[in-house]
């Protein structure tokens, strides 16, 4: 059945600061870039940040890994005269596109008019995601997980890799194609920080960090803030750019991938999977399509075979078949038709986390944004429906489809 | 690739926590007995160890010792010690446990070289002392 939301709110404001190399945004503070994020965003709208009366964050209001983002900070910081929802989905990543869903509620529930969706992220030296897990003391759950040296997001998901490899024969060769396939869409991107082709010989010769996985394989670290606005269909008309329309989005799982590799109890088939299939079954439902009629996929990249198993999961190929569909060339972005290749659907042609930025998943948000406004930089011909995931991880995960006004 | 020996990372460096509902595992362990959280009620098993069966919703306990052998789900290779970035080659684990149905541990194998390792190879717990006088059960090839 349709969702009862389809269709009534959309994504009329996007913004970002540039981004910088892992801690190089210092001095800058996470507040001066979340501010300078949702300043941008605004003026993408054509409104004043002082319109904004919404905050609906994911992550748990994270900001990266060991700050948080504090509404009433961002109103002292930015002078909002008053706000009426201020909530934040749970757990990582995961939930990222799923915040525009949480917008959706505030917005059609008529608590607010304007409603923010933001990340900033800061990796000073003690913020390191890739260490945040090992220095911690562990609590008493994760003392049945991080005393086997799985300390890092890497390592947990080379885990699930493994399982993938061993069930249905996935090569390491498809987890490169992916990184290639998505890193030949950032030559032409200014703020991109990767922007090198990437050949197979340079994929192989990458340094092997948690085997079967590459350094390549593993997602950039970057700083910088990301920052969109949700609003009714009826005041985004009134927006300077063609509304972005929410039509459909949502968040959630279920039991067997729970905690997934912050846990490993998952049992087959979702071991090898993105955790992804409960929520994507929801947003199919709720938006009457299937992965065939999606003109682009901004697939969160933390890992690269997570993109293989979240294309499964997602329906783009059957389960198990992710390695074929991969090394058929079909993530690939044409940019002479500018269209897919070999009957695929272009996944990532922003670059992803693993090419342009890793702002934990709104750069995927953005790209879907300027798909369905027709002015991306790899603009997919006639790009009426995009499909934005949120990083496999933690229940809740969450996805979003944009379509075209 | 060649990595050679896979070796158990260092327990000296290893701490762990626990709470009413996880003590009774590692006090287990301290006596060299591997066990499972098993409902007193139903006869699920569970892991890591929560306070309410998810089957049947009791609160009651079973510790049975298990055989002591598992076999391996699912494995990455690794080759720097993650407390000090020094070179170090160790397999973290994920071992299906004997006696157990559906529970899990995470852990490091020994006894093989760490390209021997592979999804189905039978394991036997290793007991590696750790910080506090914890005592941390790790697995040998079997």
């Amino acid at each position: 059945m349709a969702w009862v939301n389809q269709d009534k709110c959309a994504i009329v404001g996007i913004g970002s600061t540039d981004y910088y190399v892992r801690g190089k945004s210092w001095p800058r503070t996470i507040n001066d870039m979340a501010a300078e994020a949702i300043m941008n965003a605004c003026a993408d709208a054509g409104i004043s940040h002082k319109q904004i009366d919404g905050f609906s964050y994911y992550s748990t209001a994270g900001a990266g890994y060991l700050d948080k983002f504090d509404t009433a900070s961002l109103m002292e910081t930015l002078g909002m005269p008053h706000i009426s929802w201020s909530a934040t989905l749970t757990s990582g990543g995961g939930g990222c596109p799923g915040a525009i869903g949480l917008a959706t509620a505030g917005l059609m529930n008529e608590d607010c008019t304007y409603t923010v969706t933001l990340m900033a992220l800061q990796q000073l030296p003690q913020h390191r995601l890739g260490v945040v897990f090992g220095a911690a003391a562990p609590n008493p759950e994760n003392s049945f997980l991080q005393p086997s040296g799985l300390v890092g997001p890497g390592h947990l998901m080379s885990v699930l890799a493994r399982r993938h490899m061993h069930l249905y024969g996935t090569t390491q060769d498809a987890f490169g194609e992916v990184v290639m396939a998505t890193r030949a869409n950032t030559h032409n991107r200014p703020k991109a920080v990767r922007k090198e082709p990437l050949t197979k010989e340079q994929y192989d010769a990458s340094v092997m960090l948690a085997d079967p996985l590459r350094r390549l394989d593993f997602c950039l670290e970057t700083d910088g803030a990301v920052a969109v606005i949700t609003t009714t269909m009826d005041r985004a008309r009134d927006c300077r750019h063609k509304p972005a329309v929410v039509h459909a989005a949502a968040h959630g799982g279920q039991r067997e991938w729970g905690r997934a590799f912050a846990w490993m109890g998952m049992p087959d088939p979702y071991f090898a999977s993105s955790g992804h299939k409960f929520t994507a079954d929801r947003i199919w439902a709720q938006s009457g399509l299937t992965a065939k009629d999606i003109d682009v996929a901004l697939i969160y990249d933390h890992f690269s075979p997570m993109v293989l198993m979240q294309l499964e999961d997602y329906g783009f190929c059957e389960k198990g078949e992710g390695n074929d569909y991969v090394l058929s060339g079909k993530l690939r972005y044409d940019p002479v038709t500018g269209k897919g290749v070999n009957g695929g659907v272009p996944v990532n042609t922003h670059g992803g986390n693993l090419n342009e930025a890793y702002i934990i998943g709104m750069t995927h948000i953005v790209e879907g944004v300027e798909q369905v406004r027709g002015t991306a930089i790899n603009q997919v011909k006639d790009a009426e429906f995009a499909l934005v995931s949120g990083g496999p991880a933690s229940l809740p995960v969450s996805s979003l489809i944009l379509r075209k006004d | 690739m060649t990595y050679g020996p896979a070796r158990a990372l260092p327990g000296d460096q290893i701490r762990i926590t626990t709470n009413p509902d996880t003590e009774p595992f590692w006090q287990a362990a301290k006596e060299g007995r591997l066990t499972a959280c098993q409902c007193g009620d139903c006869g699920h098993f569970r892991m890591p160890p929560t306070a309410i069966c998810p089957e049947c919703g009791s609160r009651a306990k079973n510790w049975p010792t298990l055989p002591g052998t598992a076999t391996i789900f699912s494995y990455a290779i690794c080759n720097k010690n993650p407390k000090n970035g020094e070179d170090y080659v160790y397999v973290p684990v994920v071992v299906d446990l004997d006696g157990a149905p559906g529970t899990r541990l995470n852990a490091n194998v020994s006894g093989c070289d760490a390209e021997d390792v592979h999804i189905g190879m039978k394991v036997r717990v290793d007991w590696t002392p750790i910080q506090d006088g914890w005592v941390l059960p790790n697995f040998k090839k079997a």
